[in-house]
């Protein structure tokens, strides 16, 4: 079947303004979330659905969330991890301190902790922008670490701020085998990057997408710039502080404060440059590129060049091409993988005719 | 109420009086105690060299900026101190003089945007996308494209305005302004840049949007042909002071005013 639009007529606004307008785009979505649901459980081993998929589908969680403030409303961050962290943390909290709290509403309890902190640490942006802002932010991860460290209450008291999660139970069943944990939390990243794609298409997509590229005109408009930029930190750390309890309910299962440094905010920073900023799409292919990336990277050096290279070079050798990789991508194509997927898929429409 | 002007315009009653305006930046006298008024449904110019005010005297009409003295009448109620924002609200629309368009939006994004007062759900509904929120879009859809049929632009629906030439730009920034349905639109020199045929486009869409939607026009331009013949009554400043008020033809004959334009012999 080749992938085109033609005789696809639209003929109400309704179906001109649905997420995949082009038929081939929603079989291909359909397959892919059958795939994922259905086929990859059987398939698929206990080492990858443990090592790859599930903190694959956790980091694109948080690459999403950061996209949502960095990408679609323009206002740079560095603490994505920390929020992550709050959200780890607090679920942990509510887990511990209330009796026969369910497991999802403690997770959704971590996002709006994290939310919260997030529009505490948002307030800076009312006056700040871009570089500036970003050091702001980076007080935000470095104090939230540190204080998740140094106050024993966080942790309920355990040594160096260590937290073992809970069980997950959810109506009495157990998620403890890697599939169960695996398909929960693939349902939870769907319906979050649904929920997602709808906001960015609706009129709160467009004040932080005004914000971002021109915010005199915003404000003028008619777009409040104070409610709408915390609103984009409030739902981008309620992604993240989600995404953190995932991280460590469904994929660590022992996290500590230091799990959570700056290395994972660029982590998640380097998925949506290379992804692509300001597209939900861009999040996953970006996590799917700095999660797999490595491991592909391992395999290679591990089977092919073992025994040409000294050990202190191929344990490096990986980091070396990571961080070639990423200088190419961005010279080649600044916005991301995002961009190159939508022009493959413009060419892809009139192919094989040039024009 | 309404007579008939000479270009055949019903002029209403003033719905925006300026009073003993000054505003000052530092020490820098941007405006120096400017009255005038804007009737209903007129369309009025704002002219006179650079750096004469006219662009603050925007700001100050759509609450960018404070002024430090004088008192803002619209709609018969005076003016408190406000924000950009809610100028809007209150059925201020206006473009710019350097295109503000949102670059990384579709021109159908960008003209949507323009009807953001008017959209009231909650972006918990919009993450839903369910009953209410997926019923508000389509209505405002609706609106959005008759805008865009008004101004003739759909070929371009989809494109992202960055792609886009500098007239059409233009014209898309017209066309988020009108889709917020306003009573009083601000034009910063919506013809800069153009060439003839543009600017002659242009014109017909100014005449349309006054002549269909009633609207009450205020636009800056610095063609004088063009202000000559389309506007009702013309402010001219200078050096943030108002030296002309009148009808094109008054403000033509006036000495003050040629004397700012061409010089005065010493």
């Amino acid at each position: 079947m080749l992938y085109r639009e033609a005789g696809q007529f639209k003929t109400s606004y309704a179906a001109d303004q649905q997420i995949f307008p082009i038929r081939q785009d929603r079989i291909a979505i359909g397959l892919i979330l059958v795939v994922a649901a259905l086929v990859v459980p059987m398939v698929a081993s206990e080492y990858w659905i443990k090592a790859i998929l599930i903190p694959f589908l956790i980091f694109s969680l948080a690459a999403l969330g950061l996209n949502i403030l960095t990408g679609y409303a323009g206002q740079l961050s560095l603490g994505s991890a920390a929020f992550m962290a709050v959200g780890a943390f607090a679920a942990y909290n509510f887990m511990g301190r209330i009796e026969g709290m369910p497991v999802l509403l403690a997770f959704v309890g971590g996002g709006l902790s994290a939310a919260a902190v997030g529009i505490l640490f948002g307030l800076p942006s009312l006056r700040i922008k871009g570089f500036y802002l970003a050091v702001a932010t980076l007080a935000a991860q470095f104090f939230i670490v540190w204080a998740l460290t140094k106050f024993g209450w966080f942790s309920m008291d355990s040594s160096s701020g260590v937290i073992t999660a809970q069980e997950i139970q959810i109506l009495g069943y157990r998620f403890d085998t890697p599939i169960s944990l695996y398909l929960l939390v693939l349902t939870i990243v769907a319906v979050m990057a649904l929920a997602a794609k709808n906001m960015v298409r609706s009129s709160v997509g467009r004040a932080w997408m005004a914000v971002r590229d021109m915010d005199v005109a915003a404000e003028v408009i008619g777009i409040r710039i104070m409610h709408t930029k915390l609103l984009a930190f409030a739902i981008s750390s309620f992604y993240c502080g989600v995404a953190g309890a995932l991280y460590a309910y469904a994929y660590l299962g022992t996290v500590e404060p230091e799990g959570f440094n700056l290395d994972l905010s660029f982590k998640i920073l380097f998925m949506i440059i290379i992804g692509g900023v300001g597209s939900i799409m861009g999040s996953f292919l970006g996590a799917a590129f700095i999660v797999l990336l490595p491991i592909f990277l391992d395999v290679l050096i591990q089977d092919f060049l073992t025994g040409l290279l000294p050990p202190s070079i191929s344990s490096n050798l990986q980091l070396m091409v990571f961080g070639g990789l990423i200088i190419f991508f961005l010279i080649v194509e600044p916005h991301g993988l995002a961009r190159l997927w939508q022009i493959g898929k413009e060419k892809l429409r009139l192919w094989p005719f040039p024009h | 109420m309404s007579e008939q002007n000479q270009n055949g315009r019903r002029v209403g009653e003033v719905i925006l009086d300026l009073q003993n305006i000054s505003l000052r930046f530092g020490g820098v006298k941007a405006l120096t105690d400017i009255s005038f008024n804007v009737k209903e449904h007129e369309i009025r110019a704002i002219i006179g060299p650079n750096g004469a005010g006219k662009s603050s005297m925007l700001n100050v009409i759509n609450g960018v900026y404070h002024p430090q003295e004088g008192r803002i009448v619209f709609h018969g109620e005076e003016r408190k101190k406000m924000e950009p924002h809610m100028a809007a609200t209150q059925g201020i629309a206006r473009t710019f003089q350097n295109i503000a368009l949102f670059k990384g939006m579709s021109v159908l994004d960008n003209i949507m945007t323009g009807r953001i007062t008017k959209m009231k759900c909650g972006f918990l509904e919009q993450a839903l996308y369910l009953g209410r929120a997926q019923k508000e879009e389509l209505a405002h859809r609706e609106k959005v494209e008759e805008v865009i049929d008004f101004l003739e632009i759909q070929h371009i629906r989809k494109t992202p305005v960055g792609r886009l030439p500098y007239g059409l730009q233009k014209r898309v920034e017209l066309g988020r302004a009108l889709a917020a349905e306003p009573s009083l639109l601000l034009l910063d020199e919506p013809m800069a840049g153009m060439n003839v045929e543009e600017k002659q486009d242009m014109c017909r869409f100014i005449l349309d949007v006054n002549d269909q939607f009633g609207t009450t026009i205020v636009l800056i331009e610095h063609d004088m042909g063009v202000v000559m013949d389309i506007s009702d009554r013309v402010v001219v400043l200078d050096y943030g002071k108002k030296i002309g008020d009148g009808t094109p033809d008054d403000v033509r004959n006036n000495q003050e005013v040629i004397s700012a334009y061409l010089g005065v012999a010493h």
